[in-house]
């Protein structure tokens, strides 16, 4: 056991037992997954990704790239997570990855002797011969072996939420400067919103001995939360990865990993800290390699000597305070070699756990612990994620962000103010001031970067997890992939769980080397988010399953629940699709019946979901006489009016009835799926295209319940219900509207009809909806009264000619449907000018007609093409298409509606339905499209 | 992004439809309309724009925003 | 060019990889060409290797402001497909399948062409019968289209939500063809082979203007590195189609808008084609690195920005988890976005400009990736012959006074509708 006997901020009365790999242990509340399994000795903790060396742990930190193991079972598995940051709970299953058939004896590991040929981009120059074998056998292994973690193939079974937070001040990191900035501004009275990754705030002052104020760094720490606590004004969350900085002052967070924050914050202070770099030699990637800040932190954090024989390679003044930390608690550092005085580690030695380094000067000295402290990179990413390019800074030797966007400012170690006392006063400074800066015990932070061990021979790692080696980024600059962004793609360097956090700025410098530039001509990857990996689950919160979209209800929806609906999805809309009745086969006989029903009867069906907009305004006729191809000005009061809407390029948009019921009052209704589309339309031609306008227009889809009563008894019917409305063709004639009163409420009437039969709407207020829907069904029961669904409509409709959503594709026009009387030569409307190009008025295009099976057995299908008799199927042949279809029980055998290329002239041809993708070939005649009733006699009743 | 809506305040671009550049003007002409439709300017810069307050008033505003940088500068009614 | 092989491979691992040479000549402007073609992606390195290949003209440049590749074509999400309806499309897609099919023996570069078939959703009757309609207009075509009911689709992608979905999977569309390729690789292998058959490639070569005759033609450009003179200059820059056709006077049916695009961190092979969500928008494959690779809609605004927001993360991991709950644990390891140049129908342009001497190619939307190898050999048989290849005739700029749009969607004139 690496368990020193006291210290660490762990709570040694509280053991916690975990497994790894199967095997059991214990560690303390107040550990990761990583410092309780080097408290246990266990240094192997996972195979790299390509050539499956044995990897160890390399940080304390969410920048490690090694550590990665899949915790839980099942459903719950989550894979890819990092042990440097996993909390240590009680019963914590964790597994390594990527390893067959152990961790100890991973058969792939074979990779590595085959690594000469796996360099950087080796797969580009082969698997290209036999060129079958790539799909067939290349492929499927290189796709076996790739990846590191699985997914458990279950719904993920996690639940999430979501919050929003609102503040003057964003402050990101409490570290000491995070802290500092959030206590100034906190106390200024602004409210702060301070976000941190780790479990409890503090930083590094976590893992490192300093005094602040005379007194231990933690106490200060203590002793700033406590006070963060007590302000009303601010709110501190732990846990939470600040994962991404967005336009307008937003961010995106997640807590705990369960909780989507979006924040808004009229200012930022990124106090994200800084990384510390590995340094490049041969075998640097041996288990017992770590970074020196690592080392510390195990040591000073968890009460955890990494190793028994621990030495230092050190480029940095904070490898001298490792060690000076190390000592403090009983840890004599073997040797500290800093490579400023000349001195350098040329190779570790070992296999799965570092045995031994050899130095510059040829010794060799046993160790089974490297501490690598190879300067610091401050965390700019997140300031860069909206576009802001980092500098290279020659000073300190990194990148600074010194133009951050605007209401982002960076501070502490993440702006190059690397001491603690200079990390407090930046914070402090950057969030105006207003506090004095403590005093800080010396910290000082010196370095001079080590870019790359000469004479080092085997493979040092610059990209841990993707096994990418210093040789492989002098490869990519051979061949030619000399910017950095080539240098990524190429070698993948950067690309890995850990996006580049260790790997980057020593790839990029290996590549300023390589082709001779300076670090600041080299340039750098811009950052984007997440910052750290965001699981889709949290992204995607609570709207999963039936709660992926909301479902919107008519009034009528209770009603046709309990009356056996079955119901569709038309957008967000349930409809009934049809109410079948016991002992009925299928939905074709529940149709039929339903569609015989209301041709000899009475039918009723739910048309709520249609569209309605009330228009009104003195110019409200002027308006519509705009929208519409036809005119609305010439209206009467009292009466509705089909009309057609163009887009502004000359297809047809949308239909609808609109109905007048006042000089100045309008009530126009769209389709379904079209309703908001034509209410920004609408809008959008009143306020911005003729302003000059006077009239409003509102959108009242959802405050009408809307039923139609269709068939030869529908008057029969309401007469019951509404003994008092004189319901004449004199008092209400075919296409006429009224308003009157239903028990006491506002209603009206209109007679219009779809289904081609004598058929009115009714429309109350919707909350009245549900009471009018009963009303409706107890005043038809002698009637023999039956509810029809959607599929019922769309029969009436084919059989009448009606088109409707299939034939208003967005791609036809009025001519195309027949329409093309409609379109007014007396006025201007929307799309007129563009409808007359030479395109859009091509009789050959294909035009509304009707169809029907030769042989009257056969069944049609949309979707189905359309060639002439005798044509071979090719797309040069292609006369157009089915878009609707219905078995006609008025006429006993499957009719249709198509797009035929001059249609109108083909009346009696033979054609060929062909449909390839489902039923084949099925000869048809064309027709005329309205099938029943073409005089229209049965609504004039 | 936040559009600071004229009525409403600051609201996220989610309460908001988009529809496109704001100064393309409807023509008079009928020679003109074919520009109209399909032609745009399509800028690297500032441009003023329609979007529609769906969740919000309902009314169309033009904002003026940098297709650069996503900075909003300003929102107004239409006319 | 050196022949990539694992025989020069493991050659070249004996003598420790020392002895690689570029992948392509960076080469200096000259002063004039025959040819310039301005914009380094797979498009115009695709157009100039087609124009010394199957022309014979290598006396041509490509002009990229950055890095070959920087733009769209190393930030799409690798999707290759000929599975488009309509009759000015469907030709042209499947050339391209076509090319792509024989793609890497023609370059001797391993592009990781992988057909493991494109899968589209469908949750309703009326998107059955769209797709059916679609499906049946590929085959006359002679395109691979097969419509798969429920049951079939369980069985190809058992993982999907078959149970408690909001708008459960009633089948799909799949083109068994369609898949994936490597990107950066397109661009790397056009370049290598291109270059090796004379074609200059100049990086970090800005364009900022045209230099023109007195007649108005175009007869160079000005750019970061010199004035360059050229016969011909076709333009294949992608999001950036206005600035530069705005350069010589001319404005576009096009809007620039922003697609994002999101990777996860590598897992085990889980995602065997390319799946598409019919009630949102949400695609997605594996990448052979283990990676998801996804995406939604276009953000919905005009944008160079090559960024997006949040509410479009969110779509599109709400209809992640729509389709395939399992994937609640997979992470999002990096987002990223591109400049699309979305037309008024949705279809590109490849066709010559109202100036003389300017080509257009531009007009991909969010579908330019898998048209690289029929958009280089298209356009590289239009400035060679200057008339249209029969795949890409539809591809006209005038198709919008004529009428003859080509909108597969039917959105109509509105850019970010398609």
């Amino acid at each position: 056991m690496s368990r020193l006997p006291t210290g660490g901020l762990i709570d040694r009365t509280k053991p916690l037992a975990f497994s790894f790999d199967g095997k059991r242990y214990t560690g303390f509340a107040g550990d990761t997954l990583a410092s309780a399994l080097l408290a246990n000795d266990i240094r192997l903790v996972a195979r790299s990704f390509k050539y499956h060396r044995p990897r160890g742990i390399l940080t304390a930190g969410s920048e490690e790239p090694n550590a990665l193991v899949t915790i839980g079972r099942g459903a719950h598995a989550e894979p890819n997570t990092r042990a440097t940051t996993l909390p240590l709970f009680d019963g914590l299953e964790a597994s390594s990855q990527n390893r067959w058939p152990s961790l100890d004896h991973d058969l792939l590991s074979i990779n590595g002797i085959l690594s000469p040929l796996f360099v950087a981009g080796f797969y580009y120059k082969t698997f290209m011969w036999p060129a079958a074998l790539w799909e067939k056998l290349y492929e499927p292994l290189i796709r076996r072996a790739a990846g590191l973690g699985a997914l458990s193939m279950e719904p993920d079974p996690a639940e999430y939420d979501a919050d929003h937070g609102f503040c003057d001040l964003l402050v990101v990191g409490a570290g000491p400067a995070g802290l500092a900035a959030a206590l100034a501004a906190g106390r200024a009275g602004q409210r702060v919103l301070l976000v941190d990754e780790d479990v409890r705030p503090g930083g590094r002052l976590l893992a490192e001995r300093h005094e602040i104020d005379g007194n231990s760094a933690l106490d200060w720490v203590d002793a700033t939360i406590a006070e963060l606590a007590s302000l009303p004004n601010v709110r501190i969350l732990s846990r939470t990865i600040l994962f991404g900085a967005y336009d307008g002052g937003t961010y995106g967070a997640v807590e705990n990993g369960r909780r989507l924050w979006k924040i808004v914050a009229r200012r930022a202070i990124l106090a994200t800290g800084a990384i510390e770099r590995p340094l490049v030699f041969a075998g640097n990637d041996i288990p017992g390699v770590m970074t020196a800040s690592a080392v510390q932190a195990y040591a000073t954090r968890w009460g955890v000597a990494p190793g028994k024989r621990i030495a230092i390679f050190t480029t940095s003044d904070s490898g001298l305070k490792v060690a000076a930390d190390l000592a403090a608690i009983g840890i004599e550092p073997v040797t500290v070699i800093d490579a400023r005085d000349g001195m350098l580690v040329t190779r570790a030695i070992g296999g799965k756990a570092l045995k031994a380094i050899e130095l510059s000067d040829g010794r060799r000295i046993a160790v089974d612990t490297l501490a690598m402290a190879g300067g610091w990179n401050p965390s700019v990413g997140l300031g860069c994620n909206l576009g802001a390019r980092p500098n290279w800074s020659e000073a300190i030797g990194a990148y600074l962000l010194d133009s951050p966007p605007g209401g982002m400012i960076m501070a502490g170690a993440a702006a190059g103010a690397f001491g603690l006392g200079a990390a407090i006063a930046s914070g402090i400074e950057a969030a105006g001031g207003g506090m004095p800066v403590p005093a800080t015990s010396e910290d000082p932070s010196g370095s001079r970067p080590l870019w790359h061990v000469p004479h080092s021979r085997g493979k040092a790692f610059v990209d841990y997890q993707h096994d990418v080696t210093d040789k492989d980024v002098a490869l990519a600059a051979r061949e030619g992939f000399t910017s950095v962004e080539h240098m990524k793609r190429y070698t993948t360097l950067g690309m890995a769980t850990d996006q580049g956090k260790t790997g980057q700025v020593n790839g990029n410098a290996l590549l300023a080397i390589a082709t001779g530039k300076t670090m600041s001509e080299a340039g750098t990857i811009l950052s984007r988010p997440p910052y750290l990996p965001v699981s889709i689950g949290v992204l995607a919160g609570h709207h999963r399953g039936e709660h992926f979209k909301p479902v919107r209800h008519t009034s009528g929806h209770a009603w046709a629940l309990e009356n056996g609906a079955t119901f569709v999805d038309t957008g967000q809309w349930k409809r009934a699709q049809w109410f079948a009745r016991p002992g009925e086969r299928d939905w074709l006989e529940t149709v039929s019946r339903e569609v015989t029903a209301t041709r000899t009867g009475v039918g009723i069906c739910d048309v709520s979901t249609l569209g309605k907009i009330d228009v009104h305004g003195p110019d409200a006729s002027t308006l519509l006489d705009r929208l519409y191809v036809n005119i609305f000005s010439t209206l009467p009061v009292g009466r509705a009016r089909y009309g057609l809407m163009l887009r502004e390029d000359g297809f047809v948009m949308d239909d609808g009835t609109t109905t007048r019921f006042a000089e100045d009052r309008f009530y126009v209704t769209t389709t379904t799926v079209n309703a908001a589309r034509i209410m920004q339309h609408i809008d959008f031609a009143r306020q911005v295209l003729w302003p000059e306008l006077d009239v409003q227009a509102t959108s009242v889809t959802e405050q009408w319940a809307t039923y139609a009563i269709a068939g030869p008894r529908s008057r029969a019917l309401l007469a019951k219900l509404l003994p008092d409305l004189d319901l004449s063709n004199e008092a209400l004639p075919y296409m006429g509207a009224m308003e009157f009163h239903w028990q006491g409420v506002t209603a009206r009437i209109f007679r219009l009809s779809f289904s081609g039969e004598m058929a009115f709407e009714l429309a109350v207020p919707a909350h009245h909806g549900d009471r009018l829907i009963r009303a409706l069904f107890e005043a038809g029961r002698v009637l023999g009264v039956a509810p029809y669904g959607t599929e019922a409509l769309g029969v009436m409709r084919i059989e009448k000619g009606h088109p409707a959503g299939n034939e208003l594709n967005g791609q036809t026009t009025a001519t195309d449907l027949g329409m093309g009387r409609m379109l007014s030569r007396k006025k201007d409307f929307i799309g007129r000018v563009m409808a007359a190009r030479p395109a859009l008025v091509n009789p050959a295009r294909p035009t509304l007609v009707g169809i029907h099976p030769v042989d009257p057995a056969r069944r049609l299908r949309a979707g189905g093409h359309l060639l002439a008799k005798g044509a071979a199927p090719v797309a040069a042949n292609d006369q157009g298409h089915v878009t609707s279809v219905c078995y006609s029980p008025t006429l006993g055998h499957w009719i249709g509606l198509a797009l035929l290329a001059n249609g109108p002239a083909r009346h009696g041809e033979r054609i060929i339905v062909h449909d390839p993708i489902r039923d084949g070939d099925t000869e048809v005649e064309v027709v005329n499209p309205v099938f029943v009733d073409p005089e229209g006699v049965r609504v004039r009743g | 992004m936040r559009i600071p809506c004229p009525f409403c305040g600051n609201r996220d671009t989610q309460e908001f439809v988009y529809r496109g550049d704001a100064s393309p003007t409807r023509p008079d002409t009928d020679e003109a309309m074919h520009d109209y439709v399909y032609l745009r300017d399509n800028v690297a810069g500032p441009m003023r724009e329609h979007w529609y307050h769906a969740q919000g008033c309902r009314n169309w505003i033009v904002v003026t925003r940098d297709t650069r940088t996503h900075e909003i500068i300003s929102a107004e009614f239409p006319r | 060019m050196k022949r990539f092989s694992i025989f020069s491979l493991a050659a070249n691992a004996l003598s420790g990889h020392r002895k690689w040479a570029p992948t392509w000549r960076d080469a200096s402007p000259r002063p004039g060409y025959d040819i310039i073609i301005v914009g380094g992606g797979g498009h115009g390195l695709a157009t100039a290797y087609y124009l010394a290949k199957v022309h014979g003209i290598t006396n041509v440049a490509v002009i990229e402001k950055g890095w070959i590749g920087g733009g769209n074509a190393g930030r799409n999400t690798t999707i290759i497909r000929s599975n488009y309806g309509l009759a000015g499309n469907g030709p042209f897609y499947e050339w391209s399948m076509k090319l792509w099919e024989g793609l890497e023996q023609e370059l001797n570069y391993n592009a990781m062409v992988s057909q493991r078939g494109v899968l589209n959703l469908y949750h309703s009757d009326g998107q059955r019968d769209a797709y059916a309609r679609r499906g049946n207009a590929m085959r006359m075509h002679g395109v691979d289209a097969e419509l798969l009911d429920r049951d079939a689709v369980r069985r190809m992608a058992p993982f999907l939500d078959f149970e408690g979905a909001r708008f459960p999977i009633q089948g799909g569309l799949l083109q068994r063809r369609g898949g994936t390729a490597r990107h950066d690789a397109v661009v790397w292998g056009y370049a290598r082979a291109a270059s090796a058959l004379g074609v200059d490639i100049i990086q970090n070569c800005e364009v900022t203007g045209f230099v023109t005759d007195n007649g108005g033609a175009i007869t160079g450009v000005e750019t970061s590195r010199g004035t360059i003179r050229a016969g011909k200059t076709g333009i294949a820059v992608a999001g950036n189609s206005s600035r530069v056709a705005a350069m010589a006077g001319l404005r576009l049916p096009i809007e620039s808008h922003v697609l994002q695009a999101f990777v996860s961190e590598g897992l085990k092979p889980v995602i065997p084609g390319v799946i598409t969500f019919g009630m949102g928008h949400f695609y997605i494959s594996q990448s052979d690195k283990g990676g998801l690779v996804f995406g939604g809609d276009i953000d919905g605004y005009n944008s160079y920005a090559q960024r997006g927001n949040l509410p479009v993360v969110q779509d599109v991991c709400e209809g992640g988890m729509a389709l395939m709950p399992m994937i609640g644990k997979a992470r999002v390891l990096r987002s990223w976005g591109g400049i699309m140049d979305m037309t008024m129908d949705g279809s590109p342009i490849i066709d010559r400009s109202p100036v003389d001497g300017l080509w257009l190619n531009a007009g991909w939307c969010y579908g330019g990736f898998k048209a690289t190898p029929a958009s280089g050999w298209c356009f590289a048989h239009l400035l060679a012959t200057e008339t249209p290849h029969e795949t890409a005739t539809a591809y006209r700029l005038d198709r919008f006074a004529t009428g003859d749009v080509i909108d597969e969607k039917g959105a109509g004139a509105q850019a970010n509708l398609h």
